[in-house]
């Protein structure tokens, strides 16, 4: 078991390491340097040189690799070319409305698709199944961005019960909390569709199999057998779905903070793209790539360590 | 799968004909006649800058479908042959190199990888299908490698090798026309995929580049509009609903009759 931890731990370092490469070369491409676009262009030389040298963008490629990914370990993600200040800085700030709001949807999402999901799967064939099953084909197919449209365009611009966007911060938490439930309901219909099918199908599966008879036929109810045995096995199918969605979390988040100019970590690397602050869309890609291998590594040890049969890998 | 299959084509019909003929040039803008309600000469309006609704939507979906269309081409292209490959040699060294390869494709947030390649490389249609298309390899390489797996231990294979065929041929003439289905089912959902990505992407700015309408940048545009003329924010959105609805239908029904085993009881 231990091994087959190991395994996963290198292959996801691997991943780690490649990703890095992948997101530093890619960035490179980019036409002009950041020095001549902020110093505009009478700038003189050792100016250019000065400010290089204080971006750390001086030396060779690997070298500027290696700093950036050496920083990055030590918590330092570079200095942002527009605002001269820490990116780690600015990432610390915008995490704060990025990673409850991922956290809300996801709950929203788990509250929604499992009462939906064993509802479909024990009332198969029925009114309530073809409903579930309506539904969630059409949430599938809904963008979330203009879904969200739509709900500003009802709860915000018809009856005004929330304002169309924007953060008030954390020093009032219950109008924090209401600023991010339009963007966390949003984000939650598209996930939570997909997660009562994948739950409808894997509970079908399960409730097909000899012991859930066998368990009826020792006297537990259909509600216990199906709670107790049905969700427990699928449980695996909805945790690999759940860890495949993730990304699909974040990069949804990215583009509804913009539907609700939320300043999320979104707002960062869009403007970070608009402005040619290159390492804060570096970092900041970085951080987001590495937030959903770690999750597809957690959910992987999660079922090694759930499926007995997964350890021998 | 009838309802997919009609509203599939209604939206490729759509998109075909725009090549040739809307109802007005998207191209002209009339500030006087700027969203006006649904009447004979436009019956879903026109926008903010006087542009027939219509003719803008019938010219998104070309954007959309083409979009969409070639990422996916892109993802048979590469993936199919990666993963014919992978199959036929599998448990070697070039099986592992693909398949490792794929999984660190698939262990990018695709999405977030496709708005710093449209960021990087200039915002336009061309680097949004191949943002989108990228993703697409991986996806049809493993539909690839897992149809073609269990072929290779049939007798008929058995045979061709027999015969004197080699990997490559037989992967061609035997095992190809064998996963067709697969692919096929495969490639309706990686294109409803493609239209819901494109729709993003253009929607943050990143995709086809005004004049050139599109889905998303007409929600876009709609949004900064969208106390002043809230219907423009419906159509294009209830485009996008149907077209990805009717593609996902359309891969539904596919996939149950091309596979008679799951005819029996799934509902």
């Amino acid at each position: 078991m231990t091994r087959a931890i190991l395994k996963r731990l290198i292959s996801m370092l691997l991943s780690l390491l490649a990703a890095s490469l992948a997101i530093f070369v890619m960035l490179q491409a980019v036409p002009g340097h950041p020095a001549d676009f902020m110093l505009g262009l009478n700038a003189q030389p050792d100016t250019i040189a000065a400010l290089n040298a204080e971006l750390g963008l001086e030396g060779t490629l690997r070298e500027r690799y290696l700093d950036w990914v050496g920083g990055m370990l030590r918590g330092d993600f570079g200095t942002s070319y527009t605002y001269r200040v820490p990116v780690a800085g600015l990432i610390a700030d915008r995490i704060w409305v990025s990673a409850p709001l991922a956290v809300y949807a996801l709950v929203l999402t788990l509250l929604v698709a499992i009462p939906a999901g064993l509802l479909a799967a024990s009332r198969r064939g029925r009114a309530s199944d073809w409903g579930v099953m309506g539904v969630t084909q059409l949430g599938i197919a809904v963008p979330n961005f203009w879904f969200a449209m739509l709900l500003v365009l009802l709860f915000a611009v018809k009856l005004r019960w929330v304002s169309a966007g924007g953060f008030p911060g954390w020093s009032d938490p219950a109008q924090a909390i209401k600023a991010l439930t339009l963007p966390a309901i949003a984000l939650a219909l598209p996930q939570a569709s997909i997660l009562a099918r994948v739950l409808r199908g894997a509970l079908i599966d399960t409730l097909e199999q000899d012991y859930m008879r066998t368990a009826r036929a020792k006297g537990l109810s259909r509600r216990a057998t199906v709670v107790r045995h049905g969700l427990r096995n699928a449980a695996i199918p909805m945790l690999t779905i759940l860890g495949l969605q993730f990304s699909f979390l974040l990069a949804g988040a990215i583009i509804i903070e913009k539907v609700f100019f939320l300043p999320g970590l979104g707002q960062l690397i869009f403007q970070g793209i608009t402005q040619r602050d290159l390492i804060v869309v570096q970092s900041v890609t970085m951080l987001l790539v590495f937030a959903v291998i770690a999750v597809t590594f957690a959910v992987e040890l999660a079922y090694t360590l759930a499926d007995p049969r997964l350890r021998r890998a | 799968m009838r309802l997919g299959a009609v509203l599939t084509a209604v939206f490729a019909l759509a998109a075909l004909i725009s090549v040739v003929w809307v109802p007005h040039d998207t191209a002209v803008l009339t500030i006087a006649d700027r969203t006006l309600g649904p009447s004979v000469a436009h019956p879903f309006g026109t926008d903010h800058f006087g542009r027939d609704m219509l003719s803008m939507l019938m010219a998104g979906a070309r954007t959309s479908i083409a979009v969409a269309l070639l990422a996916v081409g892109i993802g048979i292209v590469l993936g199919v042959p990666l993963g014919l490959a992978a199959a036929a040699n599998r448990g070697g060294w070039l099986d592992e190199v693909i398949m490792r390869g794929n999984d660190l494709i698939f262990a990018f947030p695709s999405l977030v990888i496709a708005i710093l390649i449209t960021a990087v490389f200039g915002p336009s249609a061309v680097n949004a299908i191949l943002a989108i298309g990228i993703f697409n390899i991986p996806v049809f390489a493993r539909v690839a490698r897992g149809g073609a797996l269990p072929l290779w231990t049939l007798d008929y294979i058995m045979a061709a090798r027999v015969a004197g065929k080699g990997p490559a041929r037989i992967s061609a003439e035997h095992i190809l026309p064998n996963i067709a289905n697969l692919l096929i089912v495969q490639a309706t959902i990686q294109f409803s995929l493609g239209i819901l990505a494109e729709a993003a992407l253009s929607y943050v700015g990143l995709g086809a580049q005004p004049p050139t309408p599109s889905w998303g940048r007409m929600l876009a545009d709609a949004q900064t509009m969208i106390h002043v003329a809230p219907q423009l924010a419906i159509l294009p959105g209830v485009a996008i609903v149907l077209t990805v609805l009717g593609l996902n239908l359309l891969g539904d029904g596919l996939r149950d009759a091309l596979d008679p085993r799951l005819r029996r009881v799934r509902g």
